[in-house]
């Protein structure tokens, strides 16, 4: 690349997207930008979201425009310093422009494709990305699947090997939940770890992954090098009660959305596909059974049945929050034991790995190393 | 959710699933069993088209050829579902329903009506249906319409393979008898179908592509046909919002109004003939519900009122496509600036 000149790129968010659309520039060309801001809205079919600045420097070109479609990795603008001349950065988008090729489908020709072990009888899909290094786990919460990390899956594993796995009852894994309990899918975490000849591993764990997290480092804590614990379970007892029968229960799309839109800062991304998505999921044979199942054993009566604020802390820890959380309240970071790293973010609520992204991402960098 | 299949695997794999689930689900129809060119099980041919392959070597007398008599087995079937069974006929064509009409909409749509609540009828009648194949007058109407007009009875007209396994599902768990129209241009379209098991509520409609321009509100194999004009539209700079009603008979009003009232714009687009089609139904429905948020008339999109032709070019004419939706849409949006 040529000195100085740095691109913004189309982003890959999740194993299905091929292109997405530009929905318009959030700061103007000629502006002065730092790592994380936000810069350019994309949209494609499954996810709305901001793409943020990697690099420091002015943006000097706004290559493509509102309502253009690119594929992935297609050129969107150019970031670079005051001193790089006009010609040198309109050199180089001509370069960049005749030399891109789009990359190929992935699903045919061996790229990145989810995986599958059987574990305790059941199946459990994985995707696998990066390698090297001690590995990371990361491990969804109630209702979600590992497309939860999409904006953080690739971005972790530029510096090791970063595995997230459907949890039975959940995305493409067996429905069976046993009996529900945290202390089950624990055992599912820890067997996937000797499935995948895992010694010690870093577990980043969404909500009630948190709580699987905090669970397997209590029973091994020789297997688990860190826990992350974003916008976890398993800290306090309140939740969200609401949520959890509103999201087992709702059976259309009117009823599922204001249920889903509490888990964003921003309910304008909950798009129809999201909902589409959610409930063609919940729609599967045995998940509703699953998933009351998983309720009735984490969070019954709406109230979460174990903290394990003792554990936080035993392992190195690291706990991130969104300050305006409606699903697990930010105030259960407060108060834990010495030598846990705390960050609450301003402004964000329970996908807060997905909502800011590159913030999470750098902080779980700093953290496993 | 990776895996593929087409619309025919979808319905097929809807049966084997159902059939393994529950022991009284059984499948009986013309050469649904054995049929042409076969002479052996494991071979047998799985109906004309092979949507029923494999279901007899696996479940044996539970998948039953019959006579070459609709109103016999028809009525069977109807017959059964009321004694216990779960039984899903398969209408070769839609346009035999002429020799089975009265077990269908004088016996099994008014059973549970005329037993006071107290009996179920839960027979689901696979049907092929649509134009486009070359079959002539006989063997491609669309006549979804006729039994969407009938109380009593649920009509399914799936679009894509997920719909088709989800609502095929569904239909069969259902307690009422269903009227499962498959056309017979779609058998061979692939998309996404989760392996395993799921059931789609009846009368939600599938909202296909956003859009602030125009409602396009259509059904069956016309969904892609919507799709493929939308497209061409949208470089035009007209953004169409295209709704699958998926099932007839519950209809999902609320949807089509909603769209409506979003866009203010409305296309019906429908491949049956046009009186009394879905397209003057839905018409009627914005007219007498949603007629503030329009802005202008309201365009029908369908087949003429005349038998589908046997001549591969008037056929090809006689089947609405993107040319025609695309210039009913540049119209309501001309009549409405």
């Amino acid at each position: 690349m040529s000195e100085g000149i740095r691109t913004v790129c189309m982003p890959k968010w999740g194993l299905s997207m091929k292109e997405g659309k530009v929905a318009g520039w959030l700061v103007d060309e000629g502006a002065s930008i730092t790592p994380g801001d936000e810069i350019i809205d994309i949209e494609t079919e499954k996810i709305s979201s901001a793409v943020e600045a990697a690099d420091a420097g002015t943006l000097r070109r706004c290559v493509a425009q509102e309502g253009d479609v690119l594929p992935v990795g297609g050129l969107l603008g150019i970031v670079a310093d005051e001193s790089v001349a006009d010609a040198d950065i309109d050199a180089f988008v001509t370069d960049f422009q005749a030399n891109f090729v789009p990359p190929e489908d992935d699903d045919e020709d061996g790229g990145p494709a989810t995986e599958s072990v059987e574990i305790a009888g059941r199946t459990i899909r994985y995707l696998t990305r990066g390698e090297g290094g001690t590995p990371v786990i990361l491990i969804h919460g109630f209702g979600g699947d590992l497309n939860n990390w999409l904006f953080n899956h690739e971005a972790l594993a530029a510096k090791r090997v970063v595995h997230a796995l459907d949890l039975p009852g959940h995305g493409s894994s067996s429905k069976d939940v046993g009996d529900g309990s945290i202390g089950f899918f624990a055992d599912i975490v820890t067997g996937f770890a000797d499935a995948l000849e895992i010694e010690s591993a870093h577990l980043v764990g969404h909500s009630m992954g948190g709580a699987i997290a905090l669970a397997v480092a209590r029973a091994a804590p020789g297997r688990v090098a860190s826990i992350t614990l974003i916008g976890s379970a398993g800290l306090g007892s309140d939740i969200d009660g609401d949520y959890l029968e509103g999201f087992i229960s709702a059976e259309r799309r009117k009823d599922l959305k204001p249920h889903v839109e509490k888990l964003f800062s921003d309910p304008a991304l909950v798009t129809r596909q999201l909902i589409n998505d959610l409930l063609a999921f919940k729609r599967i044979d045995g998940v509703t059974a699953a998933l009351s199942t998983v309720r009735d054993a984490f969070a019954p009566g709406g109230a979460q049945a174990e903290a394990m604020r003792d554990v936080a802390g035993s392992v190195p820890t690291l706990v991130i929050w969104g300050a305006g959380d409606q699903i697990i309240p930010a105030s259960h970071a407060d108060g834990l034991p010495d030598g846990v790293d705390c960050t609450v973010m301003e402004g964000q609520g329970h996908m807060v790995q997905m909502e800011a992204a590159t913030e999470v991402n750098r902080l779980i960098d700093e953290r496993v190393g | 959710m990776a895996r593929t299949a087409t619309y025919q695997q979808a319905i097929n794999e809807a049966l084997a699933q159902e059939m393994e689930r529950d022991e009284t689900v059984v499948v009986m129809g013309e050469d649904v069993a054995g049929g042409l060119g076969t002479d052996g099980e494991r071979d047998a041919w799985g109906g004309p088209l092979g949507i029923t392959k494999g279901l007899y070597g696996k479940y044996g007398d539970r998948v039953m050829d019959t006579p070459i008599s609709e109103s016999a087995f028809i009525g069977a079937a109807v017959g059964a579902a009321t004694a216990g069974l779960r039984p899903v006929a398969e209408l070769m064509f839609i346009d035999f329903m002429g020799v089975c009409f009265d077990q269908i909409f004088n016996q099994a749509a008014k059973f549970r009506y005329m037993f006071g609540g107290k009996a179920e009828t839960p027979v689901v009648i696979r049907t092929m249906y649509g134009a486009g194949l070359r079959a002539a007058a006989q063997h491609s109407q669309c006549l979804y319409p006729v039994f969407t007009h009938i109380p009593g009875l649920k009509v399914v007209t799936p679009a894509t393979p997920y719909d088709a396994k989800g609502l095929l599902i569904q239909a069969i768990r259902d307690n009422d008898p269903v009227i499962f129209c498959e056309h017979k241009g779609l058998y061979t379209l692939e998309g996404d179908v989760p392996e395993e098991p799921y059931a789609l509520p009846f009368g939600e409609a599938n909202i296909v592509r956003e859009g602030d321009d125009v409602s396009i509100v259509t059904l069956g194999r016309m969904v892609h046909v919507a799709d493929e004009a939308a497209s061409a539209l949208a470089n035009d700079g007209i953004e169409c919002e295209i709704v699958d009603l998926r099932t007839t008979s519950p209809l999902d009003e609320d949807t089509v109004i909603e769209t409506v009232e979003n866009t203010g714009r409305l296309v019906v687009l429908d491949e049956a003939h046009p009186r009394c089609n879905m397209a003057t139904d839905i018409a009627a429905m914005v007219c007498e519900k949603a007629f503030d948020s329009l802005k202008g008339p309201i365009k029908q999109v369908t087949a003429p009122h005349t038998p589908v032709p046997f001549s591969d070019t008037l056929e090809d004419l006689y089947i609405p496509d993107a040319a025609a939706v695309q210039k009913a849409v540049k119209a309501v949006m001309e009549s409405s600036k």
